[in-house]
């Protein structure tokens, strides 16, 4: 039920800020919509435990996405300065990392920050295991320390 | 004052943007293979975005269009990601050869 209750909240604010006006006619079909919409997703029977990822502890989230924010900067300006720098400033490699995180949602978010940050991208994840490619041995080093895998895990933890 | 100081920080985030952007264009070109190429479309999908749009929305005059240009940032976080992860696995599955530094020490 709170789950419902969460996809009508999330729904809702989708309509009013695609839509930013608040008549009665575009309010009613904004409610019809939502109806449909949570209607055909009962229909297709897609609410198991993980179709509704927000089950990290969420005050903890806002923390490692500035975290985040700050490594993609860091990580920003690397990348492009080799691209200046040229062919020869880069050193492309491909290595595993092991993931410790338990649930899948955590796995996910660990993968996507790795494909997120420029300079490392995942390319497969196998049971714990994921195969990164990193354009640089720096970025490889950088990921190996797990400095990122630990934050994620971290989150996890409730 | 107050505005001067806004259109200034507004404008430098888009020029930055603008410019991280076309540094991921020619990284494109520039880059040997395939895997690290994605590396530099990955500027264009992180930073240039997100500055470009921190510069809109210093400049945008209501909440609703703060609002809008947020769930924009937020849709791109999303796909960004997907798509890069997307092509890389499926370049990995079709078997195409990376250009690696360490004399081809490849699992």
């Amino acid at each position: 039920m709170s789950k419902i209750f969460g996809f009508v909240l999330i729904l809702a604010s989708f309509w009013l800020i695609s839509s930013g006006m608040f008549k009665p006619l575009l309010l009613t079909f904004g409610a019809i919509s939502i109806v449909i919409v949570i209607a055909l997703i009962m229909r297709m029977k897609s609410k198991d435990a993980e179709s509704y990822p927000i089950i990290m502890p969420a005050w903890r989230l806002p923390g490692y996405l500035l975290w985040m924010i700050g490594q993609i900067v860091v990580s920003n300006i690397d990348v492009a300065k080799r691209v200046w720098l040229g062919k020869s400033s880069i050193s492309p490699t491909i290595f595993t990392v092991r993931a410790t995180q338990k649930t899948d949602v955590a796995k996910v978010l660990y993968a996507n920050s790795i494909t997120m940050t420029p300079g490392t991208v995942t390319l497969s994840v196998r049971e714990d295991v994921l195969e990164v490619h990193a354009l640089t041995k720096a970025a490889a080093e950088e990921l190996k320390k797990g400095e990122m895998d630990r934050r994620v895990t971290a989150l996890e933890a409730a | 004052m107050m505005e001067m100081a806004l259109d200034i920080l507004s404008w430098f985030c888009i020029v930055v943007g603008g410019f991280l952007g076309i540094t991921g264009a020619i990284g494109l070109f520039r880059f040997p293979d395939f895997y690290s190429r994605l590396h530099a479309a990955s500027i264009t999908d992180t930073l240039s975005v997100g500055l470009i749009i921190f510069g809109l929305v210093l400049q945008s005059s209501s909440v609703l269009m703060v609002l809008k240009l947020l769930l924009l940032l937020l849709i791109l976080a999303y796909t960004g990601p997907t798509a890069a992860h997307a092509l890389a696995k499926t370049a990995r599955q079709e078997k195409l050869k990376p250009v690696l530094d360490d004399n081809g020490e490849e699992s």
